[in-house]
């Protein structure tokens, strides 16, 4: 008999979560409690283990969309004590029987009703697709191109349907609701011939549709909100809450001075280019641009050591640190983090380059750890990946000096008396005007600018001590 | 005095931190104590194999109650994985006509005081407002309200004192609970009345995400002497040791000497409750330190020692705990849905019309909906 596994509320009263990576295929002969899925919810990435013993008959939604909660994602053919009490209807094809209109949903500890959803169709057909269509996978819906899902609501018969003309709520009680979400009926359709306007019973049976045409399929639209949502509130806690309460703290606190300064890398870029080709790094991974740039960094600060301080307001003191640890910023799955390279001024350019290779690969895993989260002293941000030239960062709390790296583009730039097509940049230094004044900064901000454009300069930067300059 | 610890930095209950009662190592190995000894010389090979036995099957349960709320059957569960020895130790301590009051956590001891494991799960899955009746087993309800349990211990142990029975109040509590003025005024209250109460605080070094260095800059266990009340600091993973500290306790609160403080040291190895993720705040090293002192391995090395660890009784003891996590899992999901009306029973004794008028009301809405399911129920989760 084959038995539905749909999917539960893993948090206390979430949603959706997503299905992070699946550890059994169909055919594979699970036991109860088996871990055979992982899945992130807004609160954790938990560990799913089967309701059931038998075999994986079908996985109803792939790895890395959003499953709402309720919707079948797992059935099991299973044999002996679990196989009771199964609905009949999804036994002949072993599909989930998503058709069937929404009942009332399971309460357990107070999570009340789901208003998002209420009186409206469960998901809408995407156009060309089957009943049940599988979503547009996340990375999809928000990558950086052109969005996909745009046009799947159009072909939408209800959302493209008269009358579906005011976002808010239609008025109605909640049997009626509970009424028309039974037969299929969109309360959105519907001029209510109550008093005030309120649908009615008779509203909803005059226009009541039989199951068999109810849209059950949605694909999710572009900003992956239900449809006829025109904004959505969302608590702000967890990580978005740390974030803005430092931001805030920063940018309040420490008087911000930004400067920029645009540079011709070409150099620097021939460079990396003989580095990563002439096997001088033999066997190891590839040295990036912000490598270089945290190399440049590291050789600046031992001539401007005030850009690596912390202003101690209680001890009433400043804190010159004789270390340098690098913080990146990072976007991650959950959100800014800013790991750190510990004593990243030892490790040379080699060392930086596998630093940041095993940075980069543990926070886009998620399993950057706290520690290696703590006791930055300066930090570099690389906007340019993301195609932006500057920017007036904010500093990182507690430290003096942050360092933004711009897109470098081909540009016509003066190069030995003529114009020629350079691979240039565009640094952006904000630092904190209370440790550091804007000779300092400004120094600083040059050397580094000067390291890029003329890499070999380094040799004569090498063993500079402080303030040498 | 005390020269003060620097902030968050010695006292964090760190694994190097041992300056607590401990009667068995982390290697299995007992340590004399003169002192404490004799409070478990009756604990021969039969008491210690009956206390892995506890250990295995609480952390069975706990385990399976997990794995229950994952596959939708539970709304919530706090986990307790790391805990065992301080909750059986000290429950496994007490007498028949004793009384517990405990938070959320303590389901090892629920499981001692004879709490059906069905029952275990019924609040968590919604299906009741409480779990059991506590008269019948000795243990209040869990408290959900972080530390209001120690008022209520103080004053069923003020009864006690009145009606001159030789029971004692034990009341459950976590380290951050120490830090709420419930916990304080019951304190002061106990000592004021040398009332027969015992304030068993399971240090498991975390308030949710906060570390107990955060609130506490002294050991937890040093601030009850300021209550006047005496207190002990013992090793929570090692069975024995808090079974020895908890019968001290209850021993002078039987004969007359008023409460005591014990302090457990710990360590919650898994989320506050299945809504979090402890990896965002927890070091994985620190994970690793306390995974050594498991309270279950270090009982299990001991047995081995002394030749009690035989493959039956390995065996026997599996098989016992997956019988009553099967038993468990069939009770929770053969649960059957309350009627929704039966949201006013045991509001009132006694009639009351206001309460009259408020059922009639909510009867006459859920018979406002046409269809006959008006019932929330679970069965929609196997469609």
């Amino acid at each position: 008999m084959i038995r539905v596994f749909s999917l539960p509320d893993l948090g206390e009263g979430l949603t959706e979560s997503e299905i992070v990576a699946w550890h059994v295929a169909p055919g594979d002969t699970v036991t109860l409690n088996q871990h055979i899925a992982d899945v992130e919810t807004a609160k954790a990435v938990v560990e799913l283990p089967s309701p059931f013993s038998g075999v994986v008959s079908e996985l109803h939604r792939p790895e890395g969309v959003l499953v709402h909660v309720g919707d079948p994602i797992v059935s099991f053919e299973v044999v002996g004590a679990d196989a009771v009490d199964d609905s009949g209807d999804s036994s002949d094809s072993g599909a989930p029987a998503a058709p069937v209109p929404t009942k009332r949903e399971a309460n357990l500890v107070g999570y009340g009703p789901d208003a998002e959803r209420e009186g409206r169709p469960k998901r809408r057909a995407r156009p060309g697709s089957a009943a049940c269509a599988t979503p547009v996978p996340l990375a999809t819906v928000t990558s950086p191109g052109l969005p996909v899902a745009v046009t799947s609501s159009v072909a939408n018969p209800v959302a493209a349907a008269p009358g579906a003309t005011t976002m808010e709520r239609p008025r109605s009680t909640p049997p009626v609701r509970m009424l028309a979400r039974d037969l299929g009926v969109d309360l959105t359709r519907i001029t209510g011939t109550g008093a005030h306007g309120v649908i009615t019973r008779d509203d909803v049976r005059a226009v009541g549709v039989t199951p068999e045409t109810v849209p059950v399929a949605d694909a999710p639209s572009v900003f992956g909100a239900p449809s006829g949502t025109r904004e959505s509130r969302t608590p702000i806690k967890s990580l978005r809450k740390l974030t803005a309460a430092a931001m805030v703290q920063s940018a309040f606190t420490a008087p911000h001075v930004t400067e920029f300064l645009t540079i011709d890398v070409t150099p620097t870029i021939d460079l990396l280019e003989t580095i990563n080709t002439a096997g001088a790094r033999e066997g190891a991974g590839r040295v990036g641009l912000l490598a270089v740039v945290a190399q440049a960094l590291c050789l600046a600060v031992a001539r401007t050591p005030s850009v690596n301080t912390r202003w101690d307001e209680a001890a009433g003191e400043i804190v010159q640190f004789h270390y340098v640890n690098l913080g990146i910023a990072a976007a991650t799955p959950r959100g800014l983090m800013v790991p750190v390279i510990a004593d990243a001024d030892r490790l040379g350019l080699a060392g930086l380059a596998d630093s940041l290779a095993r940075l980069t690969a543990a926070a886009r895993s998620g399993t950057t750890t706290p520690a290696a989260l703590a006791g930055g002293t300066i930090t570099i941000t690389n906007i340019g990946v993301f195609g932006i030239d500057a920017g007036t960062p904010i500093l990182n709390p507690g430290e003096a000096a942050i360092l933004a790296m711009g897109a470098i583009r081909r540009t016509p730039w003066e190069f030995r008396g003529d114009i020629a097509l350079r691979q240039v940049m565009t640094l952006s230094l904000s630092f904190d005007h209370r440790l550091v004044d804007g000779e300092q900064g400004s120094r600083f901000l040059a050397d580094v600018g000067r390291i890029l454009a003329n890499p070999g300069l380094a040799l004569t930067m090498l063993g500079a001590t402080p303030g040498a300059a | 005095m005390h020269d003060l610890p620097p902030h968050g930095a010695a006292d964090n209950g760190s694994p190097l931190d041992d300056d607590f009662i401990q009667l068995l190592s982390e290697s299995g190995e007992r340590m004399p104590n003169a002192e404490f000894d004799p409070w478990v010389r009756d604990i021969g090979a039969a008491g210690l194999a009956a206390l892995y036995d506890d250990l295995v099957v609480v952390r069975r349960l706990d385990t399976e109650a997990t794995a229950l709320q994952r596959q939708g059957e539970l709304g919530l569960w706090p986990p307790m994985l790391g805990q065992e020895a301080a909750q059986i130790g000290s429950a496994r301590a007490l007498h028949p006509d004793d009384f517990v009051f405990t938070s959320y956590r303590e389901n090892a001891v629920a499981y001692c005081r004879g709490v059906g494991l069905t029952d275990l799960v019924k609040v968590w899955r919604g299906n009741a407002q409480s779990g059991w009746d506590p008269a019948s087993v000795g243990m209040a309800v869990p408290a959900i309200i972080i530390g209001a349990q120690t008022l209520h211990a103080t004053g069923w142990a003020l009864g006690a004192q009145f009606d001159g029975a030789d029971s004692v109040a034990v009341t459950y509590f976590g380290d951050g609970a120490t830090s709420e003025g419930d916990v304080n005024e019951a304190m002061v209250f106990a000592a004021s009345f040398q009332v027969p109460v015992v304030f068993f605080c399971q240090n498991n070094q975390w308030a949710i995400s906060e570390p107990v260095g955060l609130q506490a800059r002294v050991h937890i266990a040093e601030r009850a002497p300021g209550f006047g009340i005496p207190s002990l600091r013992v090793d929570g993973n090692d069975v024995l040791a808090v079974m020895a500290a908890t019968r001290v306790a209850l021993d002078r609160a039987r004969s007359g000497g008023g409460p005591t403080f014990i302090e457990a040291v710990t360590y919650r190895m898994g989320p506050h409750t299945t809504a979090d993720d402890p990896t965002r705040y927890r070091d994985p090293a620190d994970l690793a330190r306390w995974a050594e002192r498991d309270p279950i391995l270090r009982l299990r090395r001991l047995l081995d020692a002394e030749g009690l660890f035989t493959p039956e009784f390995e065996a026997a003891t599996a098989a016992h705990a997956d019988a009553a996590a099967a038993e468990l899992r069939a009770g929770c999901i053969g649960l059957a849905d309350p009627e929704p009306l039966s949201v006013f029973d045991n509001v009132y004794t006694t009639p009351q019309a206001t309460l009259d008028r408020q059922r009639a009301g909510y009867a006459a809405y859920l018979a406002s909906f046409e269809s006959s399911d008006t019932r929330s129920s679970n069965e929609g989760a196997s469609v």
